[in-house]
């Protein structure tokens, strides 16, 4: 990793002796989980623990005539066989809109399906037994008669009249819509040399976590407590929405979060399949643990990408953007997904066109409709791989018109590194991006005055390379302005709770929560740092509602931060609580003293005066040695959210260089390059390591990963041999480079990074591509782009 | 429904006698009656590799082999390889380069990857690419694992003498 600092002089809490922030540190839990002695939720068993299978609807659409479980509750060691109705009794259904998102409708879901199916994979039945294979042999044997409907499945088509309405009380299949127009863009595409303009088609896929959804929902009838043992993202959100429809207190709900096989944005939803494990368990009294299998993982673990945008670009012969415009259509499946909704997507698509660029003319609309297919909503990087690969391809269609380097017209375009803060048209704020810093190193980086020297070459041979380059923004650090505002109870402070335990060592517990982004190695690092402790001596709690403060959890890029900040303040508050007792022990003033190596020291020359050890003896065991008067408080809490910005911008800019083979359309990824700029970088191995991780995500989104329906609304590759995702020998090497400008909503500087790899990296593919299909004159605007897309418009097949 | 039937075998080292039901895979009865989680299962019908473990010095995927089959043979899991120490120079490389970080795939990355080890001194960054490319990884991206997987490979050569 390469870094170069906008802000070199910044002298921060964190310039200490001895300090972890800036170096790679290993994370202290990988141990546990190389040994294969992690406890994810799937691993976990409890007393009477009874497991369901979910019976679900073979059908997109259609009416639940009757269920016939006589059979099924006959046989040896199944609990019970419980339909939608009757789970109906103990769990409220839920309507996923929020107020913020004006005008966003959708119908009440259930936990399981009452009457009615609307998409293929939707529960109708859950069968519980003392064996997940006993409840599968029983779930064969429940008879469930249909009557199929009329499947709604061409996003296209949903709002024509002749289309059935899904939800006839709705009145329509539009279940959001947002138009935007800023300055003046017919003037502006009147006053264009050039305009360029396609329909960009991108593939619905999906997560594809390793560890399948998991959950154990336990209630206790004693107790009146419901334990949710759940690998999420969001722990407080699950324990609000989960107290709400089963009418409990938010008190009468712990929901623990160990151990998570993978997440991106696929666990911070809540599944009705999880909420009617939740409702199984306080009907049946018991713990009741689901593990979806990988089909039904395909099938209801949430899908994202499914958009059809038409963009329109206008440019000035010298470069010069002078308008976008974008009609995005996206298909969200038969509900809005609760309780985040499905209408983010589309508005940060809306929101982040065009972002990187100066021009002020933009007109954007957006329709979001309902159709039976599973549903869609927030997955790693919401709507900004969309946003880019639309931005950015139409960028490199509008300069190859004008006969313009990609690199130039962007330099000619990108916001100026010194033109903050200032605001995108569609109303972003940015604090401060460096797009011309990120290009400039992204070029030496990348050497790429040779690279294009050997594009021609090899062109000689016929040999087709290309070089795809892709400037972005990132949304990170969101403040309540994402959900609190709509009136979702998800909260956008986090809080730390840090304390000096009777043997010197730090206990620290953290609203965010770890799925192996690094959250626990960075707030050690933190909180080891700012006090003056090493980080073995630094033990991280999270994922556990009773035990941590409240808090947000882990998406959104937040969880470095925020969560990170609040550590900081945190650790501030404790250190000095450390110091005001040291001070009185010592006979000393806190100002001359300081804590280095897990020993208070004389602040002047670093002369150790008393042990962490030693003061924690004193303050636990023989406080009748101080002084009259003095408590010590050797804990301390600090919440933080940002409160000037909405969210905190990251920017970026990405390339690929890759091979197309014009006899068989496969695409080689050659080498791919990121440079980002997160601020103040925590742990530099981490944050190369969430780039790379994002960027394959949007490898697999670019070349391989599509989620088939056929026209009935059956998913017809609904397993991990047929949907491809990208494996070791596909993927190339990523060279990651930094530029870092920290924020100064924090002390900490830290704005996200999770999700900028997976911003980028198909629309530095699909520019790639017909860089190298240029002399064929195709141009490819749809990803996945398969061996047949390709030969399609090579018109090879 | 067909009876259980008897098996012995020897797993991670340790004598098991057991009776499975005939359809009973090796991934379920590791976890499930040996509780030997460290196995995991990923898509159940031998794709993403995260059970792979050891029969008989080979590497197997555990969902796709029946328990009964391993009757008289030997298992090891990523428990056994860990606590031998025969793994403990790849598990150090992939702690220092962070090639994990659920930690969902790691047991079997490193059951695939110590059996291209002993199969390879020398492997290439290609080389490993390739044979790994059964084990499915959705967080790191791969890099990380090819980069832990490569200095084990030279550490180990510097090693022999």
């Amino acid at each position: 990793m390469t870094v170069a600092s906008a802000n070199p002089d910044r002298l921060t809490v964190l310039d200490r002796p001895n300090s972890y922030i800036g170096k790679v540190v290993p994370r202290p839990n990988l141990e546990r989980l190389m040994q294969g002695r992690g406890l994810y939720v799937s691993d976990m068993e409890l007393p009477r623990m009874a497991h369901v299978v979910f019976l679900r609807s073979p059908h997109a659409h259609a009416k639940i005539i009757g269920i016939d479980a006589v059979e099924a509750r006959r046989m040896p060691n199944v609990i019970a066989v419980v339909t939608g109705r009757e789970l109906a009794t103990v769990i409220t259904p839920w309507v996923g809109v929020l107020s913020h998102l004006k005008g966003l409708k959708s119908a009440p879901q259930h936990a399981i399906a009452i009457d009615r199916v609307c998409w293929q994979g939707e529960a109708v039945a859950a069968v519980v037994a003392t064996s997940r294979a006993v409840a599968e042999d029983a779930a064969e044997s429940v008879r469930v008669e249909y009557q199929e409907l009329d499947a709604v499945t061409d996003m296209r088509a949903a709002l024509d009249p002749e289309t059935p309405v899904i939800h006839p009380s709705l009145g329509d299949n539009l279940a959001f819509e947002r138009n935007l127009d800023a300055g003046a863009v017919d003037a502006a595409f009147a006053e264009s040399d050039e305009v360029a303009e396609a329909d960009f088609i991108f593939g619905r896929h999906t997560g594809v976590t390793l560890e399948p959804r998991a959950v154990v929902a336990d209630w206790n009838i004693a107790e009146q407590r419901l334990t949710v043992y759940q690998g999420t993202q969001a722990p407080h959100m699950v324990q609000n929405i989960a107290a709400l429809h089963l009418g409990l207190a938010d008190s009468q709900v712990r929901v623990v979060c160990k151990d998570v096989g993978g997440s991106f944005g696929i666990k911070v939803h809540i599944y009705a399949d999880e909420m009617a494990t939740y409702a199984l368990s306080k009907l049946l009294r018991r713990p009741v643990k689901f593990v979806a299998d990988r089909v039904e993982s395909f099938n209801t673990d949430i899908h994202a990408r499914d958009h059809r945008c038409k963009g329109r670009i206008g440019v000035k012969r010298d470069g010069t953007i002078t308008a976008f415009e974008i009609d995005d259509l996206t298909g969200i499946g038969p509900y809005s997904m609760y309780p985040r909704t499905s209408a983010i997507e589309a508005n940060q698509v809306v929101n982040l066109v065009g972002g990187p660029y100066r021009t002020k003319n933009y007109r954007a609309r957006a329709r979001v409709v309902f159709q039976n297919k599973n549903l869609m909503c927030q997955y790693r990087a919401v709507g900004h791989p969309i946003a880019c690969s639309v931005t950015e391809g139409l960028v490199d269609l509008v300069a190859s018109k004008i006969g313009m380097d990609p690199v130039e017209i962007r330099r000619r375009n990108l916001i100026a590194d010194d033109a903050y803060p200032c605001a995108s048209p569609s109303g972003l704020r940015f604090e401060q991006l460096s797009h011309h810093a990120a290009m400039s190193k992204l070029m030496t980086m990348m050497g790429y005055d040779a690279l294009r020297a050997e594009q021609t070459a090899l062109r000689k041979k016929n040999i087709h390379h290309g070089i795809g380059i892709a400037s972005f923004i990132e949304v990170t650090n969101p403040s309540a302005a994402f959900y609190g505002v709509g009136g979702a109870r998800i909260s956008s402070q986090d809080g730390v709770a840090v304390r000096l335990d009777a043997t010197g060592s730090v206990i620290c517990q953290t609203s965010i929560t770890e799925q192996g982004q690094g959250s626990e190695s960075l707030t050690a690092q933190i909180v080891g740092s700012v006090l003056g402790v090493s980080m073995e001596r630094v033990r991280v709690i999270l994922g556990d509602t009773d035990n941590t403060p409240y808090g947000g959890g882990t998406w959104a890029s937040r969880g470095a931060g925020i969560g990170g900040e609040a550590a900081l303040q945190a650790a501030k508050i404790l250190r000095k609580n450390v110091l005001d007792i040291a001070a009185t022990i010592l006979q000393s003033s806190p100002a001359e003293l300081d804590i280095v190596n897990n020993a208070v020291v004389t602040a002047s020359d670093g002369s150790p005066r008393i042990e962490l050890r030693e003061l924690a003896r004193i303050v636990y065991f023989r406080p009748d040695t101080l002084p009259p008067g003095i408590q010590a408080e050797l804990m301390a809490t600090r919440h933080f959210v940002p409160r000037e910005y909405p969210f905190a911008f990251t920017n970026g800019v990405q390339a690929s260089w890759i091979e197309v083979d014009t006899d068989t359309g496969f695409v080689k990824l050659l080498k791919h390059w990121v440079v980002e700029d997160c601020g103040t970088i925590i742990n530099p191995q981490l944050v190369d390591e969430q780039i790379r991780g994002g960027v394959v995500q949007g490898l697999g989104a670019a070349l391989f990963e599509k989620c088939i329906y056929d026209e009935r609304g059956q998913l017809t590759n609904a397993n991990m041999a047929d949907y491809l995702v990208p494996m070791s020998g596909e993927m190339p090497d990523i060279d990651v480079g930094h530029v870092v400008s920290p924020t100064t909503e924090s002390e900490l500087g830290a704005k996200g990074a999770g999700e900028a790899g997976t911003a980028g990296a198909a629309a530095a593919v699909a520019n790639a591509v017909n860089d190298a299909l240029k002399p064929f004159g195709a141009i490819i605007t749809e990803i996945p782009l398969t061996p047949q897309v390709i030969l399609t418009a090579l018109g090879r097949i | 429904m067909t009876a259980a039937l008897p098996i012995s075998l020897e797993v991670n080292g340790e004598p098991v006698d057991a009776h499975v039901l005939p359809r009973l895979n090796l991934a379920d009865f590791l976890r499930e009656h040996l509780k030997l989680t460290g196995t995991h299962v990923g898509c159940e019908h031998g794709v993403c590799g995260a059970c792979t473990v050891r029969v008989n010095g080979e590497t197997v995927r555990s969902c796709l082999m029946l328990a009964v089959q391993t009757h008289g043979a030997s298992v090891e899991t990523i428990e056994g390889l860990s606590d031998s120490g025969e793994i403990a120079d790849l598990q150090a490389a992939f702690r220092d380069r962070n090639a994990l970080q659920c930690g969902f795939c790691t047991p079997g990355m490193l059951v695939a990857a110590q059996d291209l080890l002993q199969q390879e001194t020398e492997p290439d960054r290609e080389r490993i690419r390739e044979h790994l490319s059964g084990n499915y990884c959705r967080c790191t991206g791969y890099q990380a694992i090819i980069d832990a997987v490569e200095t084990t490979a030279r550490a180990r050569m510097g090693r022999k003498p």
